[in-house]
This record gives structure tokens, C-alpha cells and sequence, in this order.
């Protein structure tokens, strides 16, 4: 949400990362969300873990902000759009209201996730493993060796980075020419550091473009200020 | 007398040991008779612990046979902080069942014993079972809780005073009000070093309630009490405590002492076996790397702190009970009262932050009562010089510091309330009246316990979205129970109160070839110190200086560094405990009258002569802040001597509010003793044209908002509050092995921070996290204390350079981290430019 963001290219497709965590594409009015893991407060409750009840109405909240940003007219769920298959029946009246209320006026494209391999039955929207679309394939878990316009979350990523004035643990934006991986948009996700291994090994001679969220807006990174935890 | 209250095969067993009873031995006797609770006081050796088993072995000797199939039941509960309790027992209980052959059976319940003995000792209770305050947790919530208690006479808590102040002593007090409901002839016995205010520990030891709270003092009344023995004083030879009067140059600031290493090695080779007390584990490092540099006569000098590896801990430990050792340089692990050999001098290097403390160490020395302990004092900067000189008066006269009046945490409630679902169903009244019969909870009011009821069941959100997952319900017959099985089992995981930071293994291995987990082991430290660290770092563990590689899993990995490297990461010198209001007041005062300075050093009476000539001393109950020019910044220094913690929330809080008025603050530093504060803005200038302003940075209204939006971001409250979330039971404790689970999946404490902040800012987590807040890392409490006593008292100085007391201070500004001997003669030759400044007309 901001006039100067900068903008990624994969597969010659042009990409606005949003601070939020959310990719758009113009060309196509397509919104992508990834990894928004609703009700996953809710699913620790289940387990005796009572974490506040907030975070699936703060993670609609967010994209209710990104959808009046960009006016897509589609969107893109890319997977672990809900913590488990249960979570929609444990979600607050409130929430699944204001969910629909966001989807229904959308063109809605639900990727499957490993948390969530079926999407309720009751929500609008086509429901896909992967999809292609132009340049680009988004699929939920990057694949080792696919790399021809990859859009992909799964993974959480975040950097550190560390400047003179101090430390920042935030998520990000990680892709080259071929690829990209999304950060997670729900409230309650955590995170993968940039410097592990497994991001490492999607990316050709390890190389990769990395672009995190700020608080006003998003930052590339050299490579050689992320460290690891 | 003596024959009255001691059965004959006792006396005669005292006169075959060539012992005469003492007199508070024989006191606690007759306690017990009269049906009373007790508290004993009396120092290390005065045959503390076998006083209070005494009248649990009369007891027990003179027991008519039973007729009654049932096994007896646990007769006495004797309750120790520390898991070792082994040694001191042996020694005071074994060994006088064995040779009275009385028909006692002891037994002991650790975090380490075997679930087998556990069974067994459950089947067939011990007359006597020695444990921990976190096994009895255990016990009091298990369901067999009523009829293993129910036979319970009395009750014994070692070194009472070491756990009331915490959590832990929190957690015990709940427990024990279990216990004497359990078990209503229930008496206890305290067994405690000299304090300050004993009607404290009295209070602590019996049940609370039954009186009417003075509502003009609360918290400071005590209602009901148990009744105080107080050893002769003069079964104590006084100490003899001598400040190290070094020969060296006193260096200004740090906190190394590495000017003294030639002198402590002096004084270990002129003694049996010293114990070296320091402050912080980096300390104990770099005080022993130090010395095993001057060991030129191959002394054994070993290492002792709490991050060592276990079995490390225990060879030194035994090394040391065999005799095997010179010298041992350790941290406050050794600071508890048991013996590990014959210790003919303790060195405290370093300021020792309280009177008691001190005491407390120099205990160690000698358990001979009948010969003096010998200590000696090393300070490692002008400031601690006067620190010290404070201390000694102070146990010279026998003074302790005050103890911080505790209320009780509001997370340790909840995790107490789970406990008491997890045994047997309650009703609200009455599991109320029960905690409130504890001291620290006496005041809880009905609005609390309910609010941490609510939350304990279903997180006692606004939002009611958990009602159907809640962990403890309301029966219709209005008890409240365990939801399921599966809740009981996680309170059991989770008990206790002490959430060690997150340690990380430090062993040899490089994260990208693949963690060679194989590797040595060499010990613990704590996550957030890994976490400052990038590769390539070095720093100095278990007396090697490590380089950092990086962290895998629970792992730090580490390599070794070339020889002759200086460790890069000093982290954290100064000391960890604060200084106690108590010894501050004293350095105060030693400040203002120079007649007392003709007992410092001439380097230090000499420094604070300077100060008077150039600046001024501050009277007892005045804040002095002085305002300098200095290389393009103007400086504002004050001393308030209320120690590191308090310092650093007074610093924030000066810097956000010279934000405020413009003046460009640029950055504080805060020591033990002072403050700086440095910007681009002239604060003394700002003070001319407005004749108050400095008062009025010192406002007591400081403490509200600025405060709050501080705490806000403040990496230390966000810590705090984990602490308080894994007590609760908000968030599951981990557990070794289960850190492998990514941090991707695990749930970030500073996550669900932030959204309470947001939506419920006045949920039970984030006020327990406040009260902590005000005692723990930012000292909130005590910064308050001081703004209400220097209110119409600050005086401002304003000078044209630095003043000789403001040297030390401003040595702290921008260290770099450089290390070790660079970093000293760095200060030293900052520290001669500062004095030459100060000297200039």
C-alpha cells in the first residue's frame, strides 16, 4: 500500500509485494494471500492452550485493508488459507460473516494446503491443487525443481537483519527470475529464517532476491545482511 | 530444663557427642509442645537444620506402637530450594536416627527420583520425606493428595528466606495452605538466616485471614504470626572482613577487577581452600582465566557456575568435599548453606550488592562458629570501593537488607488453582478462602480470584469463543473440576515456576556441514545471549574463548577460536542483582560526610575531595545533576545509586521526555550508581531560561504514560510477560527434544503480546507481567520509591566539563566491544584524557 513499492518480476510476469504480506499483480487485478492460517488460536484452545481469541478477526481485518486497496477482482488464497479442516466450524459468527462479505463479491481461487486439503464446503470459490495462469503456476509447497514462474508459500519466510540501530525479525518477500516464495498473512504465524538451508536449496547457486516487510513499507535486502537466528 | 524437653537416650547421645543442647535447639522443642509454628533464625553452623528435626525425631522415638494396618502416613515434610540436600541431612538427621537407633524412616522425593520409588513411597510413606517445593506441587494436586496428607504433623522449610522472595516461595505458600487444610494440626517450622524483618517470615508461616487488613499501611500488617527463636548472637564469632587495599592503580569504571588478579592469587596460595565469589558467570570466566594465567605455582583453582555442564558441577563439588582444591571461583550457586569442604576464605570480587548477601557468603567460611570467617573484599572500581566500605559497616553491625514485601504473582495463582481442579473438585468460596489464608495472597480480592478463575478455564477473554474447549467447568452441583484427563496430564508437565531463560547447548560443530551432534557438550547459555550474537563473534565459555558459528535446533555451535584471541561479546559485566536500597543509602551517606573518608583509599577520599572542589557532594536526601558541554554534546549526569535495572527505566524514561522538550537526546548510559544522558540540546541552558524544567524531568508523573508506551516496546517486558504465560499454563513449557519442532509451527509469546496489548490491555497475563515488571528487569518499583524521596530535593549543578564523579559514568558511554586487556588500557588512557579535562581551569 504504498506509490513507490518496488516490484518483483518472475517469469517476466510484474508483481507488487505488499507490506501486508499479500502479492498483487496488475496485469491480472489478482490478489494473492498466503499462508492465512484462520482460527489457529482456536485450534491451541482445543488443546488447552487458551491464546487469545483475535487472530483470525485480525487477519480478515488486514485483507478487508488490502482488498480496498487494490480493488482486485480476484483472489488468490495460495494454501493453509485455514489452520485445520475443522477451523471454519470454530470460527466466531462475526468472522465467518466478515469472510464472505470479503469473498463473495470476488472472483475467489482456492489453493489447497496441507492444512487445509479441503476448503469448506459452504464457502464460494474454485478449489485447486495448482493452477496456472500465463506465465505463472501457484501451487501451495515450492517444488525442488520447478522453476519456471513458481508462486509459492508453505514455508513462512522471515529475515533477520541487522543494521546499527538494532535487530528486526520480519517477514518476507524471497524469489529470483523463476520463483517466488510468499510470506504468511495470518496473524498468529511464525517463521522460517531466510538463512535455513531448505531456502537455500530453491534457488539457483543459492542466489535470491530478498524483499522484507517494514512497518510504512517493503525494503529489498542484500543477501548479505539477513543472519540467522 | 534441658532434661524436661529432651528425652534421656537424647541427652545422652548430645553428652556422648561431647554436645551441650543449644538454646534455640531446645526452644524449637518446646514450640512444637506448646502446639506453636516457629521461626528459627540463627546463622550458618549454629546447628540449624538438626534443630528443626529434632522434635520430629522425640516425637516419633516416643510413638506408642500401632495397632492400625494402615500405613502411618508422612509425619514430617521437610522442604528444601535445593535439589542436593543430601550432604547437610546426612550429617544432621541420619546420622543421629542411626546411632540412637531410633525406628525413623527418611526418605527423599526429587525431580530425580524414579517413578518406582515414587510409587512405593506412596504405597508406604517415609515418617519423614525430604523434597522440593516443586515436588510438593506434584503431590498436593495428585489425587491421592487427602490421604497422603491427612497423617501430616509437621512441616519443615529450609532456608526460608532464599525462597519467599520468589515465585517459587510464592507457589509453596499456596501449597502449603493446601497442606493445612489437608491436615489442620499442621505446624511448620521456618529455618532462616538473619533478616532484616522477620514478622515477614512469621506471617508466611502460618495461615492468614482471620484479622482485619489496616487499610492504612496494606501489605505491611501482618495479622497472624508464627512465633520467632532467634539464636544467641554471640554463638557467632563476628566476621572479619577486610576490603583488598591493592596496590595497583584503581581503575575508573568495569567491573573486571583484573588490576587485583596478582593480589587474590596471593591471598588463595596463603590459605587452605578459598572460595572466589563473583557476580555473573562472565565474570567467573574471566576471573578464572585470569588467574590460572598467574598460576605460576600450579594452585588447583577450579570453576564453578550454573551454566556448567552437571556432572563438571558436580567433580568441583566433590573435588572440593576431598580437599582437592586450592581455590574456587564461582557465582551465587555456591551461595546457599551447604558444606562443601573446609573453606578458610571466601574473596567477594566485585561489589556485593547487599548486606546480607555478604553475610550470607562469608558464612561459607569457617562453619566453626567459635572462629571468625575471613573475608576479603575486592573492588573493582571507585564506586564499588565505596560500595564496600558500606557493606562491611553494615555487617560489621550486624544490619540486613530489608526484604521487599511480596504479593503474591497472579500467574503462579492460576497455575495453583489449575493444580487444585487437577486433585479434587472445589467451590469457589472455598478455594478463595484457602489461598487468602496464605500470606502473600491475604490481599487478593474476590474480583481478582475470579478474573484468574475465568481465565484459567477458558483464557478469561472478552470474547467468549472457548467456552467449549474450557479446561476446568462448573459442575451443577457448583464445584469446579478438570475438563478431561488429558488437562491433568499437561498441568503436570507444566508445574513449577522456574522458566529457565531458553538454554541452548553450547557444543563444537558447524551449522552447514551439518551439526556434529556428536560433539562435546560443554554447557548451557541462555537463548537471548546466543541471539546478540552473529558468526564470527567470539566470546568466552567454560574458560576457552569460543567462536560463534551459529544456532541449530538447541544447539549453539561453536568452534575454537585461535589462541591469543580477545572475546568480541563482553555481554554482560556489571552485576546482576541491584544494589540494595539498604547499602545505597549507606554509599550516600559515606558521600556527603567526608569525615568517614578517612577509611577509603587515598585514591578514592582524594577523587571525592576533587569532586567537592569542582562540582559538589550531594547531602543524604538530595539528587545531584550536574549539566556539562562536552565534544559537541551537552551531558546530563545524575546519581541516584539505585542500581543497573532501575537506572536503565530511568534513562529511557529521562530520554523520552527531553524528546519531548526538544532536546535532541542522543543516547544514556546507565551504571549501578549514575545515570548520562547526552543530546544535542543544552539542558543546562534549558534550566536558565526555565528555572524547574531539571525538577520537572524528575517528576513522579514520569510513571504514567511514558511509562506505559516504554513498556510497549521494551524487549524486557515482552520477556516478562513469557515468563508470566509459560506459569499460567497460556503456553507449554518446552521440553528437551520438543524444540526440534520449528519455530515456523511454535507460537511466538511476543505475538500474542502484542494482540493483548491491542484488545484486552487489562487481561490477568499482561498485569501479572506489570507487577513483575515492577520488581524484576526494569526495578519499576524502585524507581517510584526514588522519585517520591528526591521530590523537592534535586539539585542541579552546572558546570563547563565533566566532573570527577561523573568519570566512571561517562567511561561507559560508546564501549566498544572490544575486549580484555585492550579494552582497559582503552579506558585507562580515556580515562587519564577525561581526568586531564577535569583538572583544567
Amino acid at each position: 500500500m504504498d506509490g513507490v513499492a518496488p516490484s518483483i518480476v518472475v517469469n517476466g510476469a510484474v508483481l507488487l509485494p505488499d507490506r501486508s504480506g499479500c502479492l498483487f499483480w496488475p496485469e491480472q487485478r489478482l490478489l494473492i494471500v498466503a499462508d492465512m492460517h484462520l482460527e489457529k488460536g482456536s485450534a491451541f484452545a482445543v488443546r488447552g492452550q487458551m491464546l487469545p481469541p483475535y487472530d483470525s478477526a485480525m487477519t480478515l481485518g488486514n485483507l478487508a485493508q488490502v482488498i480496498a486497496f487494490y480493488r482486485p477482482e480476484r483472489l488468490l488464497a495460495l494454501g493453509d488459507s485455514f489452520h485445520d479442516v475443522r477451523a471454519a466450524d470454530r470460527m466466531h459468527d462475526e468472522c465467518r460473516t466478515k469472510l464472505l462479505a470479503l469473498i463473495s463479491p470476488l472472483d475467489m481461487l482456492w489453493i489447497t494446503g496441507n492444512h487445509d486439503p479441503e476448503i469448506p464446503p459452504d464457502l464460494p470459490g474454485a478449489r485447486h491443487a495448482e493452477l496456472t495462469i500465463g506465465p505463472l503456476v501457484f501451487r501451495h509447497e515450492p517444488q525442488a525443481f520447478s522453476r519456471h514462474g513458481e508462486i509459492a508459500g508453505h514455508l513462512h519466510p522471515v529475515a533477520k537483519v541487522v543494521t546499527k540501530k538494532g535487530k528486526l525479525r520480519t517477514r518476507a518477500f524471497v524469489s529470483d527470475a523463476t520463483r517466488l516464495v510468499m510470506p504468511a498473512f495470518g496473524a498468529y504465524t511464525g517463521g522460517l529464517n531466510l538463512r535455513d538451508p531448505i531456502i537455500d536449496n530453491l534457488f539457483q547457486s543459492r542466489k535470491f532476491n530478498v524483499h522484507v516487510c517494514g512497518c510504512t513499507r517493503i525494503y529489498a535486502v542484500p543477501q548479505n545482511r539477513l543472519f540467522a537466528d | 530444663m534441658v532434661t524436661d524437653l529432651l528425652p534421656p537416650h537424647f541427652a545422652d547421645w548430645f553428652s556422648a557427642k561431647g554436645w551441650q543442647p543449644r538454646g534455640h535447639q531446645l526452644a524449637l522443642i518446646e514450640k512444637h509442645r506448646q502446639g506453636k509454628s516457629s521461626l528459627l533464625i540463627a546463622p550458618t553452623g549454629a546447628g540449624k537444620t538438626l534443630a528443626g528435626f529434632l522434635p520430629t525425631l522425640i516425637e516419633l522415638a516416643d510413638r506408642p506402637a500401632r495397632n492400625d494396618p494402615r500405613p502411618a502416613g508422612i509425619h514430617t515434610l521437610y522442604i528444601s530450594p535445593l535439589k542436593a540436600l543430601a550432604v547437610d541431612i546426612e550429617r544432621n538427621l541420619e546420622k543421629p536416627i542411626a546411632e540412637m537407633k531410633l525406628p525413623i524412616r527418611v526418605e527423599t522425593r526429587t525431580g530425580d527420583t524414579p517413578a518406582s520409588r515414587r510409587d512405593r513411597q506412596r504405597r508406604q510413606p517415609p515418617d519423614i520425606l525430604l523434597t522440593t517445593p516443586e515436588q510438593v506441587a506434584l503431590m498436593v494436586s495428585s489425587k491421592d493428595a487427602e490421604s497422603y496428607f491427612d497423617q501430616l504433623q509437621r512441616v519443615i522449610f529450609d532456608e526460608l528466606h532464599a525462597i519467599t522472595p520468589s515465585k517459587r516461595g510464592d507457589l509453596l505458600s499456596l501449597d502449603f495452605a493446601r497442606l493445612r487444610r489437608l491436615s489442620p494440626r499442621l505446624l511448620a517450622t521456618g529455618l532462616s538466616a538473619t533478616v532484616r524483618d522477620p514478622e515477614e517470615l512469621q506471617a508466611w508461616l502460618v495461615g492468614q485471614g482471620d484479622h482485619t487488613p489496616s487499610p492504612r499501611s496494606p501489605g505491611r500488617e501482618h495479622g497472624n504470626l508464627a512465633d520467632l527463636v532467634v539464636a544467641d548472637r554471640d554463638v557467632a564469632a563476628p566476621p572479619l572482613i577486610t576490603i583488598l587495599e591493592t596496590q595497583e592503580r584503581l581503575p575508573w569504571s568495569g567491573h573486571t577487577s583484573r588490576h587485583a588478579v596478582k593480589e587474590i592469587y596471593a591471598a588463595i596460595k596463603a590459605h587452605k581452600l578459598t572460595l572466589v565469589f563473583v557476580n555473573t558467570r562472565m565474570q567467573a570466566e574471566l576471573i578464572f582465566q585470569l588467574l590460572w594465567t598467574a598460576n605460576d605455582e600450579n594452585l588447583r583453582i577450579a570453576l564453578h557456575h550454573g551454566s556448567l555442564d552437571v556432572n563438571q558441577r558436580r567433580k568441583v563439588e566433590s573435588a572440593m568435599g576431598k580437599g582437592l582444591l586450592d581455590a574456587v571461583v564461582c557465582t551465587a550457586t555456591l551461595d546457599l548453606g551447604i558444606d562443601w569442604g573446609d573453606v578458610d576464605l571466601v574473596i567477594n570480587v566485585g561489589a556485593p550488592k547487599g548486606a546480607s548477601r555478604l553475610l550470607q557468603r562469608i558464612g561459607r567460611a569457617n562453619h566453626r562458629l567459635d572462629e571468625p570467617s575471613k573475608a576479603i573484599l575486592v573492588p573493582s572500581n571507585r564506586f564499588e570501593v565505596l560500595e564496600c566500605r558500606a557493606a562491611v559497616d553494615a555487617a560489621c553491625s550486624g544490619e540486613q537488607d530489608a526484604a521487599m514485601s511480596r504479593t503474591g504473582a497472579l500467574d503462579v495463582l492460576a497455575q495453583h488453582v489449575l493444580g487444585m481442579a487437577c486433585t479434587a473438585p472445589f467451590r469457589a468460596d472455598d478455594l478463595f478462602g484457602e489461598i487468602t489464608s496464605a500470606a502473600p495472597y491475604a490481599h487478593v480480592d474476590r474480583q481478582t480470584f475470579d478474573d484468574v478463575l475465568a481465565f484459567v478455564a477458558t483464557g478469561g477473554y472478552a470474547l467468549k469463543n472457548y467456552e467449549r474447549f474450557a479446561k476446568i467447568r462448573l459442575g451443577i452441583d457448583g464445584q469446579w473440576r478438570a475438563s478431561n484427563p488429558r488437562i491433568v496430564q499437561q498441568y503436570r508437565m507444566n508445574i513449577g515456576t522456574i522458566v529457565e531463560a531458553t538454554m541452548l547447548k553450547v557444543r563444537f560443530g558447524k551449522p552447514r556441514g551439518g551439526a556434529m551432534l556428536g560433539g562435546r557438550t560443554m554447557g548451557e547459555v541462555e537463548e537471548y545471549f546466543a541471539e546478540t550474537m552473529v558468526p564470527g563473534d567470539t566470546f568466552i565459555f567454560a574458560g576457552e574463548v569460543l567462536r560463534f558459528e551459529g544456532i541449530v535446533e538447541d544447539s549453539v555451535l561453536v568452534s575454537r577460536a585461535p589462541p591469543k584471541t580477545d572475546p568480541k561479546v563482553p555481554s554482560y559485566a556489571g552485576g546482576k542483582f541491584p544494589l540494595s536500597t539498604h547499602l545505597a543509602a549507606r554509599v550516600r551517606r559515606i558521600l556527603s560526610d567526608p569525615a568517614s573518608w578517612k577509611n577509603l583509599p587515598p585514591q578514592v577520599s582524594d577523587w571525592l575531595a576533587l569532586q567537592q572542589l569542582k562540582s559538589l557532594l550531594p547531602k543524604p536526601g538530595e539528587l545531584l545533576v550536574e549539566t556539562f558541554p562536552r565534544a559537541d554534546r551537552f551531558h546530563l549526569v545524575t546519581y541516584p545509586f539505585e542500581g543497573r535495572l532501575a537506572h536503565q527505566t530511568l534513562g529511557m524514561l529521562l530520554t523520552r521526555r527531553l524528546e519531548r522538550a526538544r532536546l535532541k537526546p542522543q543516547g544514556f548510559v546507565a551504571s549501578d550508581y549514575a545515570i548520562s544522558v547526552w543530546g544535542l540540546g543544552d539542558i543546562g541552558q534549558r534550566e536558565a531560561h526555565e528555572p524547574g524544567f531539571i525538577a520537572q524531568l524528575f517528576d513522579q508523573d514520569m510513571l504514567g504514560d511514558d511509562l506505559e508506551e516504554w513498556l510497549a516496546e521494551s524487549g524486557l517486558m515482552k520477556r516478562t510477560f513469557r515468563t508470566c504465560a509459560v506459569i499460567a499454563g497460556l503456553i507449554e513449557r518446552r521440553f528437551p527434544g520438543q524444540e526440534k519442532r520449528s519455530r515456523q509451527v511454535t507460537m511466538s509469546t511476543d505475538l500474542v503480546y502484542d494482540v493483548l496489548r491491542n484488545h484486552e490491555p487489562n487481561h490477568i497475563l499482561l498485569r501479572a507481567a506489570r507487577a513483575d515488571a515492577a520488581t524484576g528487569l526494569l526495578d519499576v518499583g524502585r524507581v517510584a520509591d526514588m522519585l517520591q524521596r528526591i521530590k523537592g530535593h534535586v539539585v542541579h549543578k552546572p558546570l563547563i566539563r565533566p566532573s570527577p564523579l561523573s568519570v566512571p559514568v561517562l567511561l561507559e558511554i560508546g564501549r566498544e566491544p572490544v575486549y580484555g586487556e585492550a579494552r582497559d588500557a582503552l579506558l585507562e588512557d580515556a580515562a587519564g584524557e577525561l581526568m586531564q579535562e577535569v583538572m583544567e581551569n
